[in-house]
């Protein structure tokens, strides 16, 4: 399978077995994400960061995962420095920085920023998040966690938190029903799911289940995905005190639970988890992070043709 | 022999007749179609004519077999149109609009927050797809949005 200058833009270009195959070229680079192996395999390659929006973990895991295969890191620096504070358009910005680099990962505010980017790139383009649709990359991470801490095949997961807003979930939901899966859905009403991706899921024979309380679900589930609930998405201040306790995971939600449950988040969380539960073995979040730099790795590798 | 009857009141040598339009869409069917106040030929239109199947609108062009290409956008807006190519006052070829699988430059993406609605030098960009539940669907190709209503709002 090649993917020599491939694109990656969104999840929905994949099919299940190109996944598979980013997860398992991710897995044989984790002895080098750890540091625990040498690579020079993107010896000579240089990689620009383009970041029109503020990122810490999305903006470092790219870094460290070209310069532990040796690579380069060309980073715009900040958008108030650049040429962009001049007027120039991010087509023009995305034609000369593909004349510097051998790939370009942007992340800007625009939905469909990096599609657009890959029609005026003349090397891969890698979405590290454009708007609030797709973040690919982060998808691409949690399967891999799932895959890491859990199974893919025929998961039973619940999403919990802002699935209305939550890009991370849509994208993650698609994803996994290419797997099979069992989805519980458990957020307050004004951010549950949009029926558009419950009824997409349906038709691809999906079994789903809404409700509003991680307590009455949490012993029929293998991962729980839990996500922020923001403040401001409430106009009623009571409202939103209300729904953070009822969508929090403590340690004493989980005295009773299946020792395999695992908990991911994509971070960074607020008050959705409670620090006593980071020390019990459920707790996935901090290693799902890290797994963002051999995912990361591998999709630089395989798009600049340096593994196939 | 009813076809001619119908075209008729206002009949045209030659060109481009299109009937069947959806009753209040013969302005937007202008602006599929990209014709302006530059548009040199004469164009005529009927709104809301009592037809076989209740009210309709028709357009006709006058001197111009439009594009089929062209044409066919205006399955986005009125699937059920039909187009009359004219020549020498009779009906020289009759077909119905065909759903197009991609639109160009044609609608605004509903999503205010997508790249195509910047300044950026690009047209927005959809696939279309016919749905039996919600009918006309069109997804942007760089948003991912759909659009199940309101196209004719959004035409550009």
């Amino acid at each position: 399978m090649s993917f020599k200058n491939r694109h990656v833009i969104s999840m929905k270009d994949f099919s299940r077995k190109e996944i598979d195959y980013v997860l398992d070229t991710a897995e044989k680079l984790e002895p080098v994400a750890r540091g625990e192996n040498r690579s020079r395999l993107l010896d000579g390659k240089i990689v620009a960061l383009l970041f029109f929006e503020p990122s810490t973990r999305t903006r470092l895991s790219f870094e460290v995962a070209t310069q532990r295969l040796g690579g380069q890191v060309l980073n715009l620096g900040s958008v108030e420095a650049s040429s962009v504070m001049k007027g120039e358009n991010l087509a023009d910005t995305i034609r000369v920085i593909s004349n510097y680099a051998d790939l370009i990962v942007l992340r800007h505010p625009l939905d469909g920023s990096s599609r657009m980017a890959s029609e005026f790139s003349s090397v891969p383009v890698i979405n590290g998040g454009d708007g609030s649709i797709h973040h690919p990359t982060q998808t691409f991470l949690d399967l891999y966690t799932i895959r890491r801490e859990s199974h893919l095949e025929d998961l039973k997961i619940a999403m919990a938190g802002d699935l209305k807003y939550g890009r991370t979930v849509h994208s993650l939901c698609h994803a996994l029903s290419l797997y099979g899966a069992e989805m519980i859905f458990v957020s307050p009403p004004e951010l549950s799911m949009p029926s558009e991706i419950v009824k997409d899921l349906q038709k691809n024979k999906i079994k789903v289940k809404e409700t509003n309380s991680l307590e009455e679900i949490i012993g029929d589930v293998e991962v729980i995905y839990m996500t922020r609930v923001q403040r401001e998405r409430f106009l009623d201040p009571e409202e939103y005190e209300k729904v953070k306790h009822r969508l929090k995971v403590t340690g004493s939600l989980l005295k009773n639970v299946d020792s395999n449950l695992k908990i991911l988040h994509p971070l960074p969380r607020v008050n959705e988890i409670s620090p006593a539960v980071d020390a019990t073995p459920h707790a996935c979040y901090f290693q799902q992070a890290f797994y963002g730099v051999p995912i990361r790795m591998a999709l630089l590798a395989l798009a600049m043709g340096v593994m196939e | 022999m009813k076809e001619k009857r119908d075209l008729k009141v206002q009949a045209i040598e030659n060109g481009t007749v299109i009937d069947h339009i959806k009753a209040g869409q013969a302005l937007n069917v202008l602006r599929i179609l990209g014709i302006s106040s530059a548009f040199r030929a004469t164009i005529s239109f009927v709104m809301n004519a009592p037809g076989a199947r209740g009210k309709k609108d028709v357009v006709k062009v006058e001197g111009k077999e439009l594009n089929v290409e062209e044409l066919n956008r205006i399955a986005l807006i009125s699937p059920r149109a039909t187009i009359n190519i004219i020549r020498d006052f009779e009906v020289f070829q009759k077909n119905n609009v065909l759903l197009p699988s991609y639109v160009e430059g044609v609608v605004r993406c509903i999503n205010l927050n997508c790249i195509s609605n910047s300044s950026e030098p690009i047209k927005s960009k959809f696939s279309v797809l016919q749905s039996e539940e919600e009918g006309v669907i069109l997804n942007c190709l760089y948003c991912e949005h759909a659009i199940l209503e309101y196209i004719a709002e959004n035409l550009l």
